[in-house]
């Protein structure tokens, strides 16, 4: 006789494009051919953090997790564990390094040092049932906050908790509630910031597609603390998961009256409506952003007036950031000294990264602010694969910069990091190894900023265009000794004159590996190398004679026509025909072609 | 396939249901891109006369905004993402093994409308880098080699 089991598999965007809805389905067969349908659920829920062993499924009471899971393996976890009660044990997590199998996720070291707060439900809970939420203590907050709060008290609560906004900024959360709640005018918005826009960050995606209904809770709190009695949610057309689980919470919400009229049996009232963006990042600047939402292309506006002053249809606006607002029921909850009590003293509370790129174990994680960089990368994120050496961390997206190995025992705090020439950012954390090249990688950044200038002021368009020229200029072996510092005087003009943050912030990446990397920066313009290998144009691919077997692979694979050599002869590469694709590096068994 | 006539019923029912609301034109050109697959000349001529925007507004509106295309969809639409974690990873390569294969570049459409490739802003499903999208569907931790065979299913 099987034991009452639940199974909980994620189905955020990872794990789903790594086929974890077909594993649900197959699960779901298997227990109903053994006709244990009434003691087993299957229960899909938002992202556990750990992506990169997707699959990831865990199986209650015992708290088991399994990676990887493949369709072929279902019948065998129903069959073994759910009826036999043994584990699976080749399923299991096993730490690459130690080789160690670890059964539960406070045993593995990419769960044992984190403390979940915004990601508190994420992989815990069925994000498209409100019950589960509520179960979860859910929309108490909000019960509490409208039954024994005034506004002011709320906003009180969460100056003291010393919240600070997750979106980049930092600007401290009460302190935004205040200014809107004392901006004159009877009609104000509450915005939900959900356009995460920077590539390698998927904090609020996850957050959203995990636990929306932690959003919604938290933007009638702050509906309630400034006066609104609406709230937009700005998300990626792009996220389309999370927007299907926004549109049912929301209607779930309405159908149990905790959005609309009368909540909790009082006068308030608050509805939230969702508004889908359509691939500009400019919109994420939150003036952008309301003009986006009135219908006009998202082009920013000179502040003051503030958003909390004259927002929405110049009414007095709240913009928040998803990570921001699923930390405040919490909060509540627990009261703000508990919250308080996590970080440091100008940090407050844990963030969320993402942490992506040349890292063993990607995925999603939250950590106590002032946890030190190395901790990350080395603790959470199981070092950098394949041996390789760390080279730099990038944080903020394409607003924030490098940060250099040698300053990797950097503890991560909104100050630390901008003096350290980067910024906390919305939370993408990319590690680069030695296989990267920094001037490809800030090139990478100021592409990305380039075509995403909205084109309203002249010091973002115009000059991000130039300094992405000379950057193409020095990637191709032509720099001239004086652009970096033209470079150098363009990026500060940019930054000092630009109208929104897009432009404010647009050549940090830049300016930042400058800073630490002049020298590869320099290898390139001057000696004309690129000491990473990234930049085509700087790099030369040549057949190893001693390592050569004369095997032909490379020849057979070039695409260019640019490897000669006859059989039992060594190959040779013609420099002035090779395209630098590096297909032959690839292709050869015996590593003998290098750049 | 559905008729030109039920193509624009239905665009009037969407126009009719934001009329008269503030900030409707993005949402409307969201729809009517899901029911025409792109935004033509005709069918924002056709938005701007039922929400009485200047088709100058509309046109600024399609053109600021990358998702919104005036340019017909392939039946397969390939996706390939560039933020930053695929990039480090090799998304470049990925491109140019689907050029390759298709005879297609970035933005192009093959002849016989069958193919579409992109490059997109990320999707934040850097755990599975490099990935791209089908159609929508995210298909992760791909190599050139997997490419390839994923390829010949669509050919």
């Amino acid at each position: 006789m099987a034991q009452s089991s639940h199974i909980l598999i994620c189905r955020g965007t990872a794990c789903v494009s790594s086929e974890s809805r077909e594993v649900q389905n197959e699960l779901e067969t298997q227990i109903k051919r053994r006709g244990l349908e009434d003691q087993v659920r299957v229960v899909h829920t938002g992202c556990f953090g750990f992506c990169a062993r997707g699959p990831v499924m865990v199986v209650l009471p015992q708290g088991t997790l399994y990676c990887e899971v493949r369709v072929e393996d279902a019948g065998e976890i129903v069959e073994r564990h759910i009826l036999g009660g043994e584990i699976v044990e080749r399923l299991l997590y096993r730490d690459p390094k130690t080789e160690r199998i670890a059964e539960k996720m406070k045993d593995i070291d990419f769960f044992g040092k984190q403390v979940r707060i915004a990601l508190r439900n994420c992989g815990r809970i069925n994000p498209d049932d409100i019950d589960e939420y509520i179960a979860m203590d859910g929309y108490k907050a909000l019960g509490t906050v409208l039954t024994q709060h005034t506004p002011e008290e709320v906003i009180n609560i969460i100056k003291k908790s010393g919240l600070r906004g997750r979106g980049g900024g930092g600007f401290p959360t009460g302190l935004k509630w205040e200014l809107t709640r004392k901006s004159p005018g009877d009609v104000k918005y509450v915005i939900c910031n959900a356009d995460e826009g920077d590539p390698g960050a998927f904090m609020d995606r996850s957050i959203l597609e995990g636990d929306p209904h932690s959003v919604l809770e938290a933007m009638a709190i702050a509906g309630y603390a400034i006066g609104a009695g609406q709230g937009f949610i700005y998300v990626r057309a792009e996220y389309a998961i999370a927007v299907d689980r926004l549109t049912t919470a929301i209607k779930q919400a309405r159908e149990k009256g905790l959005l609309g009229n009368r909540l909790f049996e009082t006068g308030f009232e608050f509805d939230i409506d969702l508004r889908l963006g359509a691939g500009a990042f400019v919109c994420g600047e939150e003036t952008a952003l309301i003009t986006s939402i009135e219908g006009n292309r998202g082009e920013p506006r000179p502040r003051p007036p503030f958003p909390a002053q004259a927002g929405l249809w110049g009414r007095p606006t709240l913009i928040n950031n998803v990570e921001t607002l699923a930390n405040v029921p919490v909060i509540i909850l627990k009261g703000p000294e508990w919250f308080a009590g996590f970080g440091t003293e100008k940090s407050k509370g844990t963030k969320v990264f993402s942490i992506a790129g040349k890292i063993g174990n990607t995925g999603l994680i939250e950590v106590p602010m002032g946890i030190t960089l190395k901790q990350i990368i080395y603790d959470i994120g199981g070092g950098i694969p394949e041996g390789k050496e760390f080279k730099a961390a990038q944080t903020g997206g394409p607003s924030g910069g490098c940060i250099p190995s040698d300053l990797i025992d950097i503890s991560i705090e909104y100050d630390t990091l901008l003096e350290a020439g980067s910024m906390m950012g919305s939370g993408g954390l990319i590690i680069l190894d030695e296989n990267d090249c920094m001037v490809d990688i800030s090139k990478f950044y100021l592409e990305f900023t380039c075509d995403e200038s909205c084109g309203k002021c002249t010091p973002c368009r115009v000059g991000t265009k130039r300094m992405l020229e000379i950057l193409e200029r020095i990637t191709e072996g032509k720099g001239r000794a004086e652009d970096l510092d033209v470079l150098r005087e363009l990026g500060h003009g940019i930054k000092e004159t630009s109208l929104c943050g897009l432009g404010q912030s647009a050549p940090n990446p830049v300016l930042s590996t400058l800073r630490y990397f002049e020298d590869e920066y320099k290898a390139h313009v001057i000696d004309k190398v690129c000491p990473a290998g990234v930049c085509k144009k700087l790099s030369r691919i040549r057949i190893i004679p001693e390592e050569c077997k004369a095997c032909g692979a490379c020849a057979r694979v070039c695409p260019a026509g640019a490897i000669k050599g006859k059989p039992r002869e060594i190959h040779e590469i013609d420099p002035e025909k090779c395209i630098k694709c590096g297909e032959c590096i690839e292709k050869c068994c015996f590593k003998a072609i290098k750049r | 396939m559905e008729s030109h006539d039920e193509k624009l019923a239905k665009l009037d029912e969407v126009i009719s249901e934001f009329e008269g609301q503030p900030g409707a034109l993005i949402p409307v050109l969201h729809k009517a891109q899901q029911i025409y697959g792109y935004l033509p000349e005709e069918v924002q001529y056709h938005i701007s006369q039922g929400l009485r925007v200047p088709l100058a507004d509309v046109y600024g509106v399609v053109t600021f905004y990358s998702l919104f295309t005036m340019q017909p969809r392939g039946e397969y639409n390939f996706a390939v993402c560039m933020g930053t974690a695929c990039y480090v990873k090799g998304a470049g390569k990925l491109v140019d093994k689907i050029g390759n294969e298709i005879g297609i570049k970035i933005g192009e459409i093959s002849e016989d409308r069958k193919f579409r490739l992109e490059a997109t802003r990320c999707i934040g499903a850097c755990g599975m880098a490099p990935v791209l999208t089908i159609n929508e569907e995210v298909r992760g931790r791909l190599d050139a080699d997997q490419l390839g065979e994923l390829l010949d299913k669509y050919k």
